[in-house]
């Protein structure tokens, strides 16, 4: 079994008027260091199973594994990272990357060595005292990301974390996002609706259905170019057909 | 590059816009001087009966018989204390029932209908009760003050508490924060902003409460001067105590918000 295992969730949310079911049989395996991309149109349920895998709701059925043992919560492995950045306005950047670390009573001086040092390879030691609206949106998503990795989880959540910023910025952010993860060797899965990006980033893709969500197809994403990073994905001879099967496996359920 | 020397154009929008702000500041001031001189001319010339409308050297004058008497910055002192009481208790205990039902969504729901009616409720009324049950005296006037603003604390505190990103809560969550720590952490923080706000419509309520409340049984302060004042025809001091009350409110407010200006950028 991999990383992170997800046995037959399923989840439907009720209520007064209406039962919502959302998810429908999810099972998912994750290996260690992979990078797995969930598509799905939006409304499908991708948060809710990101929710379910961090802990924040409790699926109607089927379970969550750890390293092959049911995950008991809350679970420190797991980092979560928005679509929003949601840095808080009244902290500092650095005050921002060591919440979790106040949370969790850990600031201890080799914790705080830890967050220092992640501060200055990432390029934001000089934007410590700042306040988060002083920064770009993309820097802002960048200390997001790195609050979360002060903590050291094992699995990262990213739940479409691109999607606020612009186009262009979008672009330079995965690739740097990208590349934090891939040199702290996370394991990681993503949820995104926008197929180039999941190209660009993915190992494996797992495309969903709308909602609810069933798992249609799985695509391991092999591209021939060397030193891969999703700037250079999008140049890849292949990018185009597995952009091309994907459209069309989504497109399916719209109809 | 920053360019340190503003350009022609920049000058003159600057100057453009000060001239225009001297301008208002001066008919701001020629409006009082013309108001207060047509009052003294027109009471003089008994226009209009000084008996009713008092006249504005009267004003002075009484304003130092009062002075000199020495109860005229007591009865200040007073009414200022109690205002300040009433809204800084109001705001305090307004956030911590706030806290409360936040805390606690059953509480909340249940005491919801509740809530509506007493904010409907003009708190007024209930004067007579409060100083049927508190006695004739300065805590009966201070819980006046402090029940006016104490239900539309709540409200909107609790209103800015529930204004939270669900997002940022989530996040805490994920961080393993109990519900204590998403109060101390995301929720109080986010809500400083309105709970300031609710400071600064409290010291107007609260001004309202003190005042009718020393209507109803002061033996001293400023509404106490009022109705006084009334009493023995005196309409001069009533005058009096009218403009104290609107420049110390105005001082009360004005530092408010400059404490809301430090808060929220
Ligand atoms: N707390 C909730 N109560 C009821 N329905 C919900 C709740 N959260 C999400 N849903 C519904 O579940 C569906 C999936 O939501 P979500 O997981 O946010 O989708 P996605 O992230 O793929 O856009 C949506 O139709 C949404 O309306
Ligand atoms: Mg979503």
């Amino acid at each position: 079994m991999g990383k992170l295992t997800l046995c037959n969730v399923s989840m439907t949310y009720h209520t007064l008027h209406t039962e919502t079911k959302t998810l429908d049989d999810i099972s998912i395996k994750v290996d260690e260091g992979e990078f797995v991309v969930l598509v799905g149109p939006s409304g499908c349920g991708k948060s809710t199973l990101l929710s379910i895998i961090a802990g924040l709701i409790t699926p109607t059925s089927g379970s969550v594994y750890l390293d092959n043992k049911i995950i008991s919560y809350p679970c420190n492995k797991i980092g979560y990272m928005f679509q929003k950045d949601t840095l808080f306005e009244w902290r500092s950047i650095y005050k921002n990357i060591t919440l979790g670390l106040e949370i969790r009573r850990e600031l201890t001086k080799d914790n705080i060595d830890f967050a220092n040092n992640l501060i200055e390879k990432y390029g934001l030691s000089s934007f410590k005292n700042y306040y988060p609206s002083q920064l770009s949106g993309g820097m802002r998503q960048r200390v997001a990301l790195i609050r979360t990795l002060v903590l050291n989880p094992e699995i990262l959540l990213l739940d479409e974390p691109f999607s606020a910023l612009d186009y262009h910025t979008r672009l330079l952010v995965s690739d740097e996002i990208y590349k934090i993860i891939k040199a702290e060797g996370k394991t990681t899965l993503m949820v995104t609706h926008d197929i180039a990006e999941a190209i660009s980033l993915a190992d494996r893709i797992i495309v969903l259905s709308s909602r609810p969500a069933k798992i249609k197809k799985e695509f391991n994403i092999n591209l021939s170019i060397e030193n891969r990073t999703p700037l250079t994905s999008r140049n890849a001879p292949e990018f185009k057909d597995y952009f091309n099967l994907i459209w069309k496996e989504l497109d399916k359920y719209d109809k | 590059m920053i360019n340190n020397t503003p350009s022609k154009e920049h000058l003159e929008y600057i100057s453009k816009i000060k001239r225009r702000n001297t301008l208002i500041t001066l008919c701001r001031i020629l409006i009082l001087i013309i108001f207060i001189a047509q009052w003294e001319i027109t009471a003089r010339l008994n226009i209009v009966d000084p008996f009713l409308v008092s006249q504005p050297s009267k004003i002075v004058t009484t304003f130092f018989k009062l002075m000199q008497e020495g109860h005229l910055l007591r009865h200040t002192y007073v009414t200022c204390i109690e205002t300040i009481i009433g809204f800084i208790s109001g705001t305090i205990i307004g956030t911590l029932i706030a806290i409360i039902l936040w805390l606690s969504d059953f509480i909340n729901k249940v005491l919801e209908p509740y809530l509506v009616v007493l904010n409907a409720l003009p708190k007024i009324a209930l004067g007579p009760i409060l100083i049927f049950w508190v006695g004739n005296g300065q805590p009966a006037i201070i819980i006046i003050a402090l029940t006016i603003s104490l239900i539309v604390t709540i409200i909107s505190v609790l209103t800015g508490f529930n204004d939270v990103d669900e997002d940022m809560i989530k996040l805490v969550k994920t961080f393993g924060a109990n519900k204590y720590q998403i109060l101390k952490y995301v929720v109080l923080p986010h809500s400083l902003p309105a709970i300031i706000s609710t400071l600064k419509i409290n010291v107007g309520l609260s001004w309202v409460g003190v005042i009718v409340g020393e209507f109803l049984v002061a033996k001293e302060g400023l509404g106490f001067l009022i109705v006084f004042g009334g009493q023995v025809a005196q309409l001069d001091m009533v005058m009096l105590s009218i403009i104290i009350l609107s420049i110390i409110a105005y001082i009360m407010y004005a530092i408010v918000s400059k404490i809301e200006s430090k808060y929220i950028k």
